[in-house]
């Protein structure tokens, strides 16, 4: 059934409340786990239009909707779904990209489990309404019309933005910068746009073609990229602060955290950074890529971030007969979504918990042949309000591998900053921002990982929305902004706090 | 894009393309390398800005064919164009104001002195260079280093200039006494003899290390090497470090990580293609499968 075959909605009773409590959630029709573990095709399939009707009906259209709140971008939510369950998939396809600039990636990397979701009311009763479900629907029907709802251009305000990096905070930036009728350049390191979404997430699980796609709109709307520009080498901040009537840094913590054990440097070590950005932004999984990526039989990733399932579920994929994630802590305590989680147990990655690496064996080549860790056990909350995990003295013990993966967070990287000394940075490295997101720089704004330290895609695009509503502010000389304070997500108002060293990678 | 303006070929399997890229002309210094993207597809190499010229907006790169990515490189003809050029990356080469140094320049390695030696004689400081192949027709950049200073040509066969290695004479030279810094860039074999020379004379010795990169901007990790026992870096740390502290070995075997990859696409590559020599001593793998520099 095709969006134009839809059944009148007039013809559709209204549902009551109580009848709508009845419904049960939808599932997400997926590829069976079997098939998917051997293939790079994308697991969750979608809904039908037929499902995504009957989802939108689960929702209550409170007169207090808590999750807006719950979302980093104040997606308007009970808008979408009302047009979307009335008929109107135009309508909710506008609304929502009105308020946030890469619906398709969100609705399917964000954890909508501790946002959105958490917030729905229906979730204290029973299951939450689907929200990340219903916005990729809404966002892929966008995206295949994109012709039906493209906008006018706004009126040019003969300001212009330069904003480095371009991954997903830098996209939302230059999104509302471009709409708000601003001249946007977006500088990139590499030689293809979308920074963590194309070089970190997987294609089984954020399709390039998709991240392609939201890039070229917002190129069609005029914001332009200049790729293999390096701040910091190519052009220093200064230089760019001289050429634009702002800056946005959105450049990320791209730097990778080793585990600083014995060994870590023989061959088969990889940092996800390097294995993922191979396996995705070189293309490696493809048979005739230029660039190589080990086939590990037996591999083992350190870390329990989305960055590891990541890494993990991508060696399965590429034959590993064993994928083995090692985690420090227990499942309970796993920063990765819930939802990769899920599929990796069902894709036969195997889970060590309660272990820590403490030396990396190789033999006498110097290839990686296991992995030496030891026990843990949970003691006192930390500082993350986590439970501290101890080693349990004597339980070492060793895992073979072939290949291993390490993936227990970034830092910052000192490229940029080091080439700006008027831009303050914490002791860890990252940029400093006051409320609006201004750095020490007058005009410089930053946001995303390298102020926040390691997060996920969808807090970055907050702050690339924060940072363009306060961009335009300040280039229309009202300064400090006049903002409406919304009530911000916990996870917000970290933002104020100096980020730490090394942030475990939870990235989406 | 950026347009290839001349293809000239050096030695058997080395190739030198001027090619624009005018930011870079502009700023590079010398030791500093950039990142090559063919196109979709490609690998992304880095490769050593072995001149340029600012005016112009050029830069020169001299390649070794040694891979399958390195090869589609060398075949760009004038006219055609390369995707990307990243860079410049990597510190530049901190260099003496004055006093005697000896540049060692090993293979494609030369095409690495050749802008130190460049910048030192322009500053006054005297500069020599030895550099070597295994026979006449690998010698490269001879006439451009001679611009610089005394330059020793050693040939492995005798057949031109000094007969043996670059080491042998660079070890004459350090008995003769007078040094005061040496800078060395080669195959791993040649830049562990120069140190094994240089270390126990006490001659300060810089190395350009040239390990496994993507990035190039320190975000995967892949070049690190172990400095006096520490976890470096290359890309954005180096990738020029004191030879004395340089652990080779580890440099060398991680090196040949995708050594079985580089031999099975360069075979695909030859099956298709009639292909150039590939029979060089030194042979390393190129781009991301290792460093081509």
């Amino acid at each position: 059934m095709t969006a134009d075959e839809r059944p009148n909605p007039e013809e559709r009773p209204t549902l009551t409340q109580k009848e709508r409590m009845k419904l049960q959630r939808v599932a997400m029709p997926e590829q069976d786990a079997a098939a998917r573990a051997v293939n790079f095709g994308e697991v969750n399939l979608g809904l039908t239009e037929e499902l995504a009707i009957l989802e939108a009906e689960r929702c209550l259209m409170c007169p207090k909707p808590y999750c807006i709140d719950g979302c980093p971008v104040r997606v308007n939510i009970p808008n979408f779904i009302k047009l979307l369950r009335e008929g109107d998939i135009k309508g909710a396809a506008a609304s929502l990209s009105d308020d946030n600039a890469l619906p398709c990636v969100t609705g399917r990397v964000c954890p909508q489990e501790s946002q959105c979701e958490k917030a729905c009311l229906r979730a204290k009763t029973g299951q939450s309404v689907a929200i990340g479900y219903l916005e990729r629907y809404v966002a892929d029907w966008a995206n295949r019309h994109a012709d039906e709802i493209a906008r006018s251009p706004a009126a040019r305000t003969g300001k212009s933005v330069g904003i480095v990096g371009s991954g997903p905070a830098g996209l939302t930036a230059a999104g509302e910068l471009a709409k708000k009728g601003h001249d946007v350049t977006i500088f990139e390191a590499f030689h293809a746009p979308g920074g963590v979404l194309i070089y970190g997430i997987p294609e089984f699980r954020l399709p390039k073609d998709i991240v392609k796609s939201e890039v070229d709109r917002l190129v069609d709307a005029g914001v332009k990229i200049e790729a293999n520009a390096i701040i910091g080498k190519t052009y220093t901040l200064p230089e760019l602060r001289d050429r634009f009537d702002a800056v946005f840094i959105a450049v990320g913590a791209g730097l990778p955290v080793f585990m600083n054990v014995p060994g870590e440097n023989y061959k088969g070590v990889y940092s996800a950074n390097e294995y993922l950005t191979r396996v995705n932004l070189m293309g490696a999984w493809l048979q005739d890529a230029d660039t190589p990526v080990l086939h590990g039989q037996r591999v083992v990733v350190v870390g329990g971030g989305n960055v590891a399932m990541d890494a993990v579920r991508t060696a399965r994929r590429l034959g590993a007969e064993s994928a083995t994630i090692v985690y420090r802590r227990s499942r309970d305590e796993l920063p990765a979504r819930a939802e990769e989680v899920h599929h990796a147990e069902g894709e036969g990655v195997i889970f060590e918990y309660l272990a820590a690496p403490t030396e990396v064996i190789g033999d006498e080549d110097r290839w990686v042949t296991g992995v030496r860790c030891i026990r843990m056990e949970l003691g006192e909350p930390d500082d993350s309000g986590r439970r501290r995990p101890e080693p349990i003295e004597g339980s070492e013990f060793e895992i073979p591998c072939d290949m291993l993966v390490v993936a227990i967070g970034t830092r910052s990287n000192p490229l940029l900053t080091q080439t700006a000394p008027d831009l303050e940075v914490s002791k860890w490295g990252y940029i400093v921002t006051d409320d609006h997101g201004m750095t020490s720089m007058p005009g410089v704004f930053a946001g995303g990982d390298i102020v926040r330290g390691a997060a996920t895609v969808i807090l970055a695009m907050g702050d690339g929305k924060t940072a363009a509503a306060s961009i335009d502010s300040y280039l229309n000389g009202v300064w400090p902004p006049v903002v409406e304070e919304p009530p911000a997500p916990a996870e917000h108002k970290a933002r104020a706090k100096p980020a730490p060293a090394a942030t475990v990678t939870a990235r989406t | 894009m950026h347009r290839v303006l001349t293809n000239e070929q050096l030695s058997p399997n080395v190739y030198r393309l001027v090619v624009e890229a005018p930011r870079i002309a502009q700023i590079r210094k010398p030791g500093q390398f950039v990142i090559v993207y063919l196109g979709p597809g490609s690998e992304r190499i880095p490769l050593t800005i072995a001149d340029g010229d600012a005016e112009a907006g050029t830069i020169s790169l001299v390649i070794q064919a040694v891979g399958k990515s390195t090869f589609d490189l060398v075949e760009v003809q004038p006219g055609e164009s390369i995707a990307g050029i990243a860079g410049p990356l990597g510190k530049p080469t901190e260099l003496p104001e004055s006093g005697r140094v000896v540049c060692v320049g090993g293979g494609v390695g030369t095409a690495v002195i050749l802008p130190i030696a460049q910048e030192l004689a322009r500053r006054g400081v005297e500069v020599t260079s030895i550099i070597g192949g295994r026979s006449r027709e690998w010698v490269i950049l001879e006439p451009d280093l001679a611009k610089c200073g005394e330059v020793v040509t050693c040939t492995d066969d005798g057949s031109y200039g000094r007969p043996g290695f670059v080491t042998e004479a660079l070890k004459d030279a350090i008995d003769a006494g007078g040094i005061d810094e040496i800078f060395a860039v080669g195959p791993v074999p040649m830049m562990r003899a120069v140190v094994g020379l240089t270390k126990p004379a006490g001659v300060p010795t810089t190395v350009s290390l040239n390990p496994i990169m993507v990035d190039g901007t320190g975000m995967c990790g892949g070049c690190r090497v172990s400095i006096d026992g520490e976890t470096r870096y290359a890309c954005v740390e180096g990738p020029e470090f004191d030879g004395f502290s340089v652990d080779f070995n580890e440099l060398a075997d991680r090196l040949s990580t995708y050594r079985p990859f580089e031999q099975a696409a360069l075979e695909r590559r030859q099956a298709c293609k009639v292909g150039l020599r590939t029979d060089t001593p030194d042979a390393q793998p190129a781009g991301t499968a290792g460093g081509a520099r």
